[in-house]
């Protein structure tokens, strides 16, 4: 009270001074000032971290959306027997002597024809120009079709396959005129030609499913480049970490929370454990390639590794959100399962462990969605690599190479040729719509089964 | 119960685990240099297609590191290919010995060209070593003299040079590129202009000396080392403009509509003048192969005949589309591997 006598208004004598509470005076417009201050600091707070992330968002989506959508040229090739066949014979395994350097060849020469044919006047555009718009992938795609189906040699079929890099760059204003004079991998004369097939309609852009399903591509075909081996390899990683990361946690935590008696051991294992919540995931890689690689003798780069070292950067996360939800059960629901003649363990697995689940579900949800956000721990077990062909299904796959998709976005982040910066934003989509989706089932999850007590 | 069939599924996958690595592997595995890097995905995917094997995985992650993967050791679990910016050295010879990796083959794969850019709207420079010396060494040779740099503009180092301040972005010294830059521009520089001759005066004519005191740059900010890849120096160069970057000739060629090159004494870098000898930045390329493994992984073989077909490092091969210099000894190169030689003691 000593300070409020103190206050400017109050009568020396330490009487108060009856005024009104309708008349603001001095100290209460002072409060009133900072709590006002204190509302607007937060909301400036609000306010900055709001349009931080806008602006990551923005600066993502206009540079990543493009990456959804892909230019693709449709003609007819007409598969000559001498050039892809030479010994006549249909045999695939001579058939298959025949390179796609070969393939490419006819290819480019298939297009100039049908584009000369057109009759379309561009000044200055050779056949070599015209050839060099397609994707170096067509020839591999082509390849495969005929290797697939020999009886295709001779005849004349209609191909769709994907136009190069910088066309498919100037339909989306990534390359300009000005800039294809100084381009030596870009004419002006070809950019005019693509004006042209988009009004025949012999270019078309679609939306560009390839993106999700093709294996990554070297520097020269960015068109082609996928995230179908990093999507494969995180989802086979995050299935590893879930099947593992489940039982092991859960049991852990039960044993600890339920029946581990309090003493100095556990006390320890409980601080460890806490630690380990916070140990930098690098260091889970270096553990990984220590003790899965050079002592198990697993494969590298494979997708098992991968889920095993991820698996031990969940754990600690994992056990630290179980136990709090196990602890969230109210003693008393235990105390009635064990008062009517439960035993200990009837009582953990029909009574408290239900009504834990929500919050373990969602514990583990949150820790999937960090873990397959991780790259530092996939650097060191050879995960951050190009890998060109698709792992197989489970569980052969999990022994094969594979990437992980905060991985792609690094790789392609560094490749030299500036369509890999579409794609690498596109990527980070894709991550996003992951981790959005499986923020929204544990959202569901703990919304449809939480108990409130 | 759900928990129960989680914890034999995770048993399940904990034995097989065990049970199948004796698989065998059957895809090579490469590591290495990020030079080197592009070059190399561009044949996997090409031997992907091509043949019955699958692609070969490619990690980055430098020259060094690469080599120390490979002297690792025998074995599956060990890589295949080292690919390197740089010639492997006596020390990684010795490691791979003594973890028994006895034989190694080494495959020049064609040369590499370094190359001086700077914004696309900006002037042009013609640059000789002298000056890149000069604008860049600590300590220069004026009036028969070593002083400390005050150079702030390139006028000021080469009169014909645009007046524009002085900025470089030049790699870090974990990357190969470093290496070459130091010997071949700025030591090169720094013998034109005297500073060398000095400098050995100065130190009792110790000539390794006189070349550590050249490589030592200035540290007032002129000069900026570049840990990250080139995408990093192109960034850098975007947000200040009137800097100068060092790049790889196919990095450059990749972003032509972002980058003019600098000529060097005179030679524009291209394919053409490296392989010809006249531009004076180029280095070898290289990878290294563990020999106890051809044979043994399916596809190594294969995929290093493959790499140095004319299909592949010819002259009109992929590889040199992107920017790659064939090497003119390429066909001595296929007979090598053709023949599976082991290289011999490092002269």
């Amino acid at each position: 009270m000593t300070d409020l006598s103190s206050a400017p208004g109050a009568t020396p004598a330490g009487v108060r001074k009856p005024h009104s509470l309708y008349e603001v005076d001095a100290l209460t417009k002072r409060r009133n000032a900072t709590e006002f201050r204190f509302r607007l600091y937060g909301i400036i707070a609000i306010a900055i971290s709001l349009s931080v992330l806008a602006l990551m968002l923005f600066t993502i989506f206009s540079d990543g959306i493009s990456a959804f959508r892909q230019a693709s040229l449709s003609f007819p090739v007409t598969l000559t027997e001498e050039k892809l066949d030479p010994a006549g014979n249909r045999n695939r395994e001579e058939m298959a002597k025949v390179t796609t350097i070969g393939y490419s060849n006819l290819l480019k020469e298939n297009f100039a024809a049908y584009v000369n044919s057109q009759g379309f006047e561009v000044e200055g555009l050779t056949d070599a120009m015209i050839g060099d718009m397609l994707s170096r992938d067509a020839a591999a795609q082509v390849r495969n079709q005929v290797l697939a189906d020999p009886e295709l040699i001779g005849t004349t079929i209609d191909v769709t396959v994907l136009a190069n890099g910088r066309i498919d760059g100037y339909l989306k204003g990534r390359v300009n005129r000005e800039e294809a004079l100084r381009d030596k991998n870009v004419t002006p004369e070809q950019l005019d030609l693509t004006d042209k097939l988009v009004d025949q309609g012999i270019l078309t852009v679609a939306f560009n499913w390839g993106f999700m399903t093709r294996p990554d591509a070297s520097d020269q075909r960015p068109e082609s480049a996928g995230l179908g081996v990093a999507i494969l390899g995180s989802a086979y990683m995050m299935m590893i970490v879930l099947v593992l990361t489940l039982p092991i946690g859960v049991a852990a935590s039960i044993y600890l929370e339920e029946f581990a008696p309090k003493n100095w051991f556990t006390d320890l294992i409980e601080v460890n454990i806490s630690n380990l919540a916070a140990v930098p995931s690098i260091v889970f890689g270096i553990l990984g390639l220590a003790v899965f690689i050079n002592f198990a003798g697993l494969p590298q780069s494979s997708s098992l590794v991968g889920g095993l070292v991820l698996t031990l950067v969940c754990l600690p996360t994992i056990i630290i959100a179980t136990r709090a939800s196990i602890r969230a059960v109210p003693p008393s629901i235990r105390d009635a399962a064990l008062g009517v003649g439960a035993s200990k363990m009837q009582t953990v697995f029909h009574h408290v462990l239900p009504l834990a689940m929500p919050g373990i579900l969602t514990g583990t949800i949150l820790a999937l969605a960090t873990a397959l956000g991780e790259t530092a721990p996939l650097l060191l077990i050879g995960m951050v690599a190009f890998v060109g062909t698709h792992p197989s299904a489970p569980i052969q796959g999990f022994f094969e190479p594979a990437t992980a998709l905060p991985v792609q976005v690094y790789g392609w982040a560094s490749r030299s040729d500036p369509a890999f910066l579409e794609r690498s934003s596109g990527a980070v989509i894709v991550l996003l719509f992951f981790l959005l989706i499986m923020n929204a089932i544990a959202i569901i999850l703990r919304r449809r089964f939480e108990r409130r007590w | 119960m759900t928990l129960v069939k989680l914890s034999a599924s995770a048993l399940a996958i904990a034995v097989m685990a065990t049970g199948a690595s004796a698989q065998t592997r059957n895809q090579v595995q490469i590591t290495g240099s990020s030079t080197v890097l592009p070059y190399a995905t561009i044949v996997a995917e090409a031997f992907g297609e091509n043949f019955d094997f699958p692609a070969p995985v490619v990690e980055g992650g430098g020259s060094g590191a690469g080599r120390a993967k490979l002297c690792e050791g025998v074995g599956e679990n060990t890589v295949d290919i080292a690919n390197s910016s740089s010639r492997i050295k006596q020390s990684d010879i010795d490691t791979c010995k003594a973890n028994g990796v006895n034989d190694i083959m080494e495959v020049r794969i064609g040369y590499d060209g370094i190359v001086f850019a700077s914004d696309v709207a900006g002037p042009a420079f013609a640059f000789t070593p002298a000056d890149i010396y000069n604008a860049l060494g600590g300590q220069v040779a004026k009036d028969g003299a070593l002083v400390a740099n005050a150079n702030t503009t390139w006028a000021q180092v080469n009169s014909a040079l645009p007046d524009q301040k002085i900025l470089a972005f030049i790699p870090g010294t974990r990357h190969g590129t470093r290496e070459v830059f130091d010997t071949k521009v700025i030591v090169a520089g720094c013998k034109e202009t005297g500073a060398f001759d000095l400098f050995k005066a100065a130190n009792a004519d110790d000539e390794a000396k006189a070349t550590e005191l050249c490589n030592t740059l200035r540290t007032d900010g002129v000069s900026v080392d570049i840990d990250g890849d080139y995408t990093e120096t192109l960034a850098r160069l975007d947000a200040d403009k009137t800097a100068i970057g060092v790049f790889g000739l196919s990095f450059y060629e990749n972003n032509t509509n972002k980058l003019q090159v600098a000529t060097m004494s005179g030679v524009v870098p291209t394919t053409e003048s490296i392989a010809a000898g006249d531009y004076p930045v180029s280095r070898p390329l290289y990878f290294y192969v563990k020999m106890a493994h051809i044979g043994v992984i399916p596809g190594l073989e294969e995929y290093i005949n493959f790499f140095v077909s004319d299909d592949m490092a010819g002259p009109d091969g992929p590889l040199a589309q992107y920017g790659l210099v064939s090497d003119p000894e390429l066909a001595a190169t296929q007979e090598m591997v053709a023949n599976k030689v082991a290289m011999g003691p490092l002269e």
